[in-house]
């Protein structure tokens, strides 16, 4: 069977409350704050990006896997907001991890849903017989126009998950992509910031594709919604996740392990593979958890996860994502413009 | 041009810098970061065996910056502190994730990985180890 063998995530101690946005802009943080169900979100230091936050996570995924780096096979970076427009991330990772230098690596892309992208090409490999453990991470230093909507939640994170067969703590027993050509949110090459669809992410974008993803996730693998203990999905906000369950017939106290974004914002390609590992860091031998990511542009890759006995004995050898959620410190508006735009 | 903007001597460095690899002696027993070419106690006789070195260490002493060199002016202030590795090396490093009463002789702090410097919007970006307190 293919499964984690390890995982690990990384938050940046930094956070910037509702309020401190909503003051600059005279805007009303209340309805902000229950528009988007989100009461602060994470702040990247001024040295810290995609590279190193993936190289963080990938180090406690490793930690908690326990094998040698040199036998991890793949290496795939997905983010939005690769350091580099040519060189790739996923090398800086392979060399900060001890990987290689046998191994293949490349850097994804489709909005919020490259990192699951690179989970689903690790499982092919691993399938094949082309390479025994292989690394998939999501991470991003999220961009935003100043003043815009998306300012609110943009953050940074991310997560790393080391797949193989042996010593697996939670398996993946199938996935299930949708995916279309939607324009709901976008940034042109050599452009600071992107731009959205505004109302027009929700129906044809967001809900359309996780609930047909997830849906036909279920259908391949003849499960239903009860099934499953505990549910992540992409979250832009702590709102359309909550929306998602209720289209589908799902319980919202599934999906409140995973609910990270309430506290760190939307870390775009580490958000739903933050939102797993904190499922993960809580879940029971034999509990079943169904993720869907969600990338704009647009498209979800749905996965079935079923927890394992060897979970115990592994997920306490690194931290756990409560932990880096709990280890922060708030910024003001001018110190949050300092970090992010180097004034 | 900036601080260390040699593409060359940034890529030399990149795996004591990414990994703390450094060098032990196996004639005397000593431990070298940066990993040297010769080991300057036993010379001709060492022989020099990469080692990896443990993430964890203390302060033994520090500064901080507030007038900084080109390149890390928007980093100000900032601590840069001589560390002692609990593999034995002694290296100099810039601190961060850091609060006031965390600059203190004796104070434990681990590696962790960031951007050193950035040569400019179209060069290189080198990246390396900082220490943070635990």
């Amino acid at each position: 069977m293919i499964g984690i063998i390890g995982y690990g995530g990384y938050i940046p101690r930094f956070r910037i409350k509702v309020e401190e946005i909503a003051s600059v802009w005279s805007a009303d943080a209340k309805s902000i704050k229950s528009g988007l169900n989100i009461e602060e979100k994470s702040v990247p230091s001024i040295d810290e990006d995609t590279a190193t936050i993936a190289v963080e996570a990938a180090l406690n995924a490793l930690k908690m896997a326990g094998i040698n780096p040199k036998e991890i096979g793949a290496i795939y970076v997905g983010s939005e907001s690769h350091p580099y427009a040519v060189k790739p991330t996923s090398t800086i990772v392979g060399e900060a991890i001890g990987v290689g230098p046998e191994y293949t690596a490349a850097d994804t892309e489709f909005a919020c849903k490259a990192g699951t992208a690179g989970i689903q090409m690790v499982m092919g490999l691993i399938q094949g017989g082309y390479i025994k453990f292989g690394l998939a991470i999501g991470a991003d230093t999220s961009q935003s126009k100043p003043g815009d909507a998306l300012e609110y939640t943009a953050a940074a994170g991310g997560a790393a998950y080391i797949l193989g067969k042996n010593g697996v703590i939670a398996e993946i027993e199938g996935t299930f992509s949708f995916s279309s050509d939607t324009p709901d949110f976008w940034r042109r090459e050599g452009i600071e910031y992107p731009s959205h669809g505004g109302r027009f992410t929700g129906i044809p974008a967001y809900f359309k594709h996780v609930v047909s993803a997830t849906q036909g996730l279920m259908s391949k693998l003849s499960l239903k919604e009860s099934d499953f203990d505990y549910v992540v999905f992409h979250m832009p906000n702590g709102k359309f996740p909550l929306n998602a369950a209720k289209i589908l017939g799902i319980d919202a106290e599934k999906l409140k392990p995973g609910l990270v974004v309430q506290r760190i914002g939307n870390t775009y390609s580490g958000s739903s593979m933050l939102g797993l590992a904190a499922t993960l860091d809580i879940a029971k031998p034999g509990q079943r958890i169904l993720v869907t990511s969600y990338g704009s542009g647009a498209g979800s890759d749905s996965f079935s996860i079923k927890v394992t006995d060897l979970i115990e004995e592994k997920r306490n050898k690194t931290k756990k994502i409560q932990d880096y959620i709990d280890d922060k410190e708030y910024v003001t508006y001018a110190h949050y413009t300092r970090l992010r735009r180097g004034i | 041009m900036g601080y260390e903007s040699s593409v060359p001597l940034f890529w030399r460095l990149i795996k004591p810098r990414y990994q703390l690899i450094g060098n032990k002696c196996t004639t005397c027993g000593n431990t070298f970061y940066p990993p040297k070419f010769l080991c300057p106690i036993c010379r001709k006789e060492g022989k020099l065996e990469e080692i990896k070195l443990g993430k964890t260490g203390k302060i033994l002493t520090f500064s901080i910056v507030r007038s900084a060199p080109t390149g890390f002016e928007k980093e100000t202030p900032y601590p840069v502190a001589i560390i002692e590795l609990d593999d034995g090396p002694r290296l100099t490093s810039q601190i961060v994730d850091w609060k006031e009463e965390d600059l203190q002789i004796g104070r434990k702090v681990e590696a962790c990985f960031r951007r050193i410097y950035t040569d400019g919007k179209e060069g290189i970006i080198n990246y390396g180890l900082k220490f943070r307190p635990i």
